[in-house]
């Protein structure tokens, strides 16, 4: 019987648990369960998405990657840059940090797959490394339009509008982040489900040297997963850009442990038990439905953090437990 | 001489999710007798040991200890009754840092009933006696990390007497030993036995069972199916009860036609362990490689297969040089490897059935990238139907097979992959009987169908009843080579251990 209640639980408490949630603020304020709040919360958590994507990739194969949230601090600052201080064609703006976001991939599957360094120390390194290179990029500055520079000239360029419109734009009624969401949460669980290359990464996580032992090229799996971390995270930050309309420093620095909560929410959807991007999509959706809700209830901001510690500390402990039942 | 009531179980049952796993199992054993206790794998006998050693709670009858009730509720209970287990992986009860008198003693340091004062010189000197009485001579002051896998189990035993146990389980204690080893452990149980203790022997190898044991249980499918003397019982007696029918012939032979070459090494070496093999292998046959734990045999196959990368040496399959950087090249060249340690490297158990099956052949049933699941789902079908695969479905965990139909997964992944070349290293390390007979059929259908098949094993009997021709390995070298029919198990024996400068 107790079995039972903690088997089911653990398939669909995540599930009961963002339900609940969504019933009481409904009841608690009338303009919660609104088209237009609902899409609010969707837009909200269209970034922390990407970055969790990412996250869900390199856990996938059974690899952490805590460099995410300072690649999207980077991408960030360098999309801006790219378009206040280079005034560069839009395709440019928009390749550059891209590229930048899977050169920190490479850095870190170097150290990690090459050099053999634990992956959470590993990316402990870089996170610091490119927290300070973006910092150092911008000189501490945040980047707008026409920015007054250190030398008293003022910066050419400006955010441009179409570029400002993926941020904020929408298209038939829905914000375009929100589609942009959408197609990566279904594009990265088919790339899982039916690919190859994503049947490689599953196996290469569940057990490497049984992968290997098959045939995989696992190391180099290893380095795609971190690379196309990297680049969901730069992704995350060219959307931040574009939402805020500008380059802000440590842009990405919270949205780590919030990527880091929805995956791990995600190990409970379902009773999934390992990183499968639906649960993470689900998990990103109950962290947005109570920070709106808190807002919504007058909570004040620095409160939010607890609250999201408090999520993933719930998830962490709902997933572990359940492992460990198991291995009984 | 001993106790004739040690130990009673009576009316054991219990239930796993609704299915029964022991029906109203009766158990006993006498102070100073070897009781063995056989049955294929499921056939409950890790279940029942589990409830006497208190990991599992029966859910009906009773344990008696020297005609007292006990309530077995945890491992604590079991060992404050006297009942002790001796398992597989010693590594997991013995700490590696501390000395080897320490974990002797770790108990009673570890309880409240010393002082907070330790006298070491006593300590030592009665670990040391203790070591001596059970004929050992291993340093008690070395650390544990620093012995071998027979003399830490050397220690554990030790333990198991300073915490006055009255029954000792000995769960296939000799799976990891040599043939020397084996002995001396044997020559301990004996001792243990002497001393009035109650051993319970869990062993697949029969012989083993028959050289030590003074009674055997069979069990099958959670109940108890004979408990005789046994020097009343013959191999095939116990056979026919574990399996439920008999077994005509414990090697089938398939007869096939040898043709050319193709496998062919030269000169392979790494480090110590393997130190330049040269050794052929043609179509349709099957070649053995015997040697102790320890001789290099799964070094060797790691070699072949690019898991290690040699330091020199060529390999040609079908006389194409092959890749040994990786396993991805062995592949490629058509060198498979079905490895010793199956669950951490033959198989992924956390896994589907369908999906470690297709895992080496992703390419073959994917078009631009994509999976196709009706031909992953054929591939599946196919290999659990032609090696006979007890799963209830092919979306099954595999860790949730028995060890025979795990080690059939690690063997038909590689089916499908049009392999030239099959290497086996121990493929019936923990596979009840009724499975190894199935493995051996399924070696025996490849080499018919032209494959070329090594075969690693410490097992010398295998290696008699399968091969066409035995190599035998002993410190990194092939010694000797023996066509069908040559070979004994004393001469292998004896080329086996002869290159070794200090017999352990």
């Amino acid at each position: 019987m107790k079995n039972k209640l903690m088997q089911f639980s653990f398939k669909y408490g995540a599930l009961i648990f963002i339900g609940v949630i969504l019933l009481f603020f409904s009841l608690y304020n009338e303009f919660f369960f609104t088209y237009g709040n609902l899409t609010d919360i969707l837009r909200s958590i269209s970034i922390v998405t990407f970055i969790a994507i990412g996250v869900t990739i390199s856990l996938t194969v059974d690899g952490f990657d805590l460099s995410v949230g300072s690649t999207v601090s980077l991408s960030t600052v360098v999309t801006a840059t790219m378009m206040v201080w280079f005034e560069m064609p839009l395709v440019v703006v928009l390749v550059v940090p891209l590229v930048v976001g899977a050169l920190v991939g490479l850095l870190n599957s170097l150290l990690i797959v090459k050099i053999r360094i634990p992956d959470l120390l590993a990316t402990l390194a870089v996170m610091y490394i490119i927290s300070g290179v973006h910092k150092t990029y911008t000189k501490g500055y945040a980047i707008y339009s026409h920015m007054q520079r250190t030398d008293g000239t003022k910066a050419p360029g400006e955010m441009y509008k179409d570029f400002l419109w993926i941020g904020q734009g929408k298209l038939l009624g829905i914000p375009f982040p929100v589609i942009l969401m959408v197609i990566a949460v279904v594009a990265v669980h088919l790339f899982f489900k039916y690919t190859r290359w994503g049947r490689q990464m599953i196996m290469t996580g569940g057990n490497e040297e049984a992968a290997r032992l098959s045939g995989l090229r696992v190391k180099r799996v290893r380095t795609y997963a971190y690379i196309a971390s990297g680049v969901l995270a730069s992704i995350g930050g060219i959307l931040f850009a574009a939402r805020v309309g500008s380059g802000q420093i440590d842009a990405g620095a919270p949205l780590l442990m919030e990527a880091v909560a929805a995956v791990f929410v995600g190990y409970s959807v379902l009773g999934a038990g390992r990183p499968n991007v639906i649960g993470t999509f689900v998990g990103a959706v109950l962290i947005g439905v109570l920070v709106n809700g808190l807002t919504m209830l007058h909570v004040e901001y620095y409160v939010n953090d607890i609250v999201k510690g408090a999520v993933l500390v719930l998830a962490l402990a709902v997933t572990f437990i359940n492992m460990h039942r198991k291995r009984t | 001489m001993g106790n004739a009531n040690l130990l009673q179980m009576s009316g054991i049952s219990k239930s796993f999710s609704g299915v029964k796993a022991l029906h109203e199992a009766e158990f006993a054993v006498r102070g100073g007798e070897i009781h063995a206790l056989l049955g294929a794998n499921g056939a409950g006998k890790s279940t029942l040991m589990k409830i006497l050693s208190g990991a599992y709670e029966a859910d009906e009858g009773s344990i008696r200890i020297e005609g007292r009730e006990i309530g077995m509720r945890s491992p604590a209970d079991a060992k404050a009754a006297g009942v002790h287990c001796v398992y597989q992986e010693v590594d997991t009860s013995l700490v590696p840092q501390l000395s080897v008198a320490e974990n002797i003693f770790l108990d009673r340091i570890a309880s409240k009933k010393t002082g907070a004062w330790l006298n070491w010189g006593n300590l030592y000197a009665e670990a040391e006696k203790l070591l001596a009485e059970l004929g050992l001579s291993i340093p008690v002051r070395k650390k544990i990390e620093e012995l071998t896998l027979a003399e830490k189990q050397m220690v554990l035993i030790a333990r198991v007497m300073v915490e006055e146990a009255k029954i000792v389980i000995f769960d296939e204690p000799t799976a990891p030993l040599s043939t020397e080893e084996t002995e001396h452990l044997f020559r301990i149980m004996d001792k243990l036995k002497a001393s009035g203790i109650g051993i319970v022997f869990i062993s697949h190898r029969l012989h083993e069972v028959f050289r030590i044991s003074d009674t055997i249980t069979v069990m099958r499918d959670g109940r108890m199916i004979l408990t005789e003397p046994a020097s009343r019982l013959e191999t095939s007696d116990v056979i026919h009860a574990m399996l439920g029918r008999s077994l005509e012939d414990e090697y089938p032979k398939i007869e096939t036609t040898i043709g050319e070459t193709v496998l062919s090494v030269k000169d392979l070496a790494l480090g110590k362990r393997v130190r330049g093999v040269d050794l052929e292998v043609r179509r349709g046959e099957i070649v053995a490689v015997v040697g102790l734990v320890g001789a290099g045999k799964t070094e060797l196959s790691r070699l072949l297969f690019g898991a290690d990368v040699a330091e020199r040496g060529t390999v040609e399959v079908a006389g194409k040089r092959s890749d040994l950087g990786s396993p991805t090249g062995a592949i490629e060249s058509g060198i498979v490897l079905v490895p010793e340690e199956r669950r951490k490297e033959g198989i992924l158990v956390k896994e589907s059935v369908l999906h470690n099956l297709s895992l080496p052949i992703l390419r073959q049933i994917s078009s631009w990238g994509f999976l196709s699941g009706s031909r992953e789902k054929g591939n599946a079908s196919g290999v659990i139907e032609r090696l006979g695969i007890k799963t209830p479905s092919a979306g099954q965990l595999t860790g949730y097979l028995s060890g025979g139909n795990q080690q059939k997964v690690a063997i038909g992944k590689w089916l499908n992959t049009n392999a030239d070349v099959f290497v086996f290293d121990e493929p019936t390390k923990g596979v009840d009987v009724g499975a190894k007979r199935d493995i051996f059929v399924i070696i025996g259908e490849l080499a018919a169908q032209g494959k070329g098949i090594l075969y690693l094993t410490c097992e010398f009997a295998e290696a008699l009843g399968l091969a066409d021709r035995i190599l035998v390995m002993c410190d990194g070298r092939i010694v000797k080579q023996f066509l069908r029919g040559e070979a004994t198990q004393e001469n292998l024996l004896y080329f086996a251990s002869a290159g070794q400068e200090e017999p352990a």
